[in-house]
């Protein structure tokens, strides 16, 4: 029943801007510990990107994509990859998020490739969180 | 009693203007902001990290408990949210 915006242009741009949109959020996300950006910045913009889409193709529609309690999930998700990032630390014998002693992998790139993992963490919690708020708050009944 | 609440929003604002007085100018280099923590992050971020960008590095790992913090934050504000918008048919 809701068929989103209905104009042929809105539809057209967006189904050409959002991959565009989510490859640079990705960007944003993985490359934040060397150019300006991270977890926060790059879950947003994907989380805009779910909320573009819910607006330019229905609210039904992009729930079948995005379903609500997959979303739901991922929001527990994000927090538990940074927490168990921490843990994966105390593992050798360093303190809670001392990234310098995580296991299994090895200087001299260790800390800022735990960085990255903690910044995926936090853009996958963003992005759902985003998204779930929009989708609840959008809910017509 | 609406005098009363006025009243108090007022005092509060004044004294929080008044707070504001005393605070160092915008961008002295001698304010304490500058100067006890700041120079070592930026000396020395890039050996201790392996990070060049010296804002992901304090963010992300000098103070990664606050943005630990910060995450779960966001996350109980999603759960929030959807705990009380949302409306299972019975």
């Amino acid at each position: 029943m809701d068929k989103g915006y209905d104009d042929i242009i809105v539809k057209t741009i967006s189904r050409l801007m959002i991959p565009f949109i989510q490859l640079y959020a990705l960007y944003v996300i993985l490359h934040g510990h060397y150019s300006p950006g991270g977890g926060f910045q790059g879950g947003v913009i994907l989380g805009a990107s779910i909320i573009l889409f819910a607006l330019a193709f229905g609210r039904e529609t992009a729930l079948e994509v995005f379903k609500e309690k997959v979303l739901l999930v991922l929001c527990g998700i994000g927090v538990i990859i940074y927490a168990g990032a921490g843990y994966l630390c105390l593992l050798s014998g360093g303190n809670y998020l001392d990234y310098g002693k995580a296991p299994f992998f090895h200087p001299p790139y260790i800390r800022s490739f735990m960085i990255m993992v903690v910044e995926i963490g936090v853009g996958i919690t963003v992005m759902a969180v985003m998204a779930s708020i929009f989708f609840a708050l959008s809910r017509r009944e | 009693m609406k005098l009363l609440a006025a009243l108090s929003a007022f005092l509060t604002g004044a004294i929080l203007i008044y707070g504001t007085l005393f605070m160092p100018p915008f961008g002295d280099p001698k304010a304490p902001a500058h100067t006890h923590v700041a120079p070592r992050y930026i000396a020395r971020a890039l050996e201790e990290t392996e990070v060049p960008n010296i804002v992901t590095a304090i963010l992300a790992d000098y103070r990664g408990y606050d943005t630990l913090g910060e995450t779960t934050v966001i996350f109980t504000a999603g759960v929030s949210v959807i705990l009380l918008l949302r409306r299972n048919k019975k």
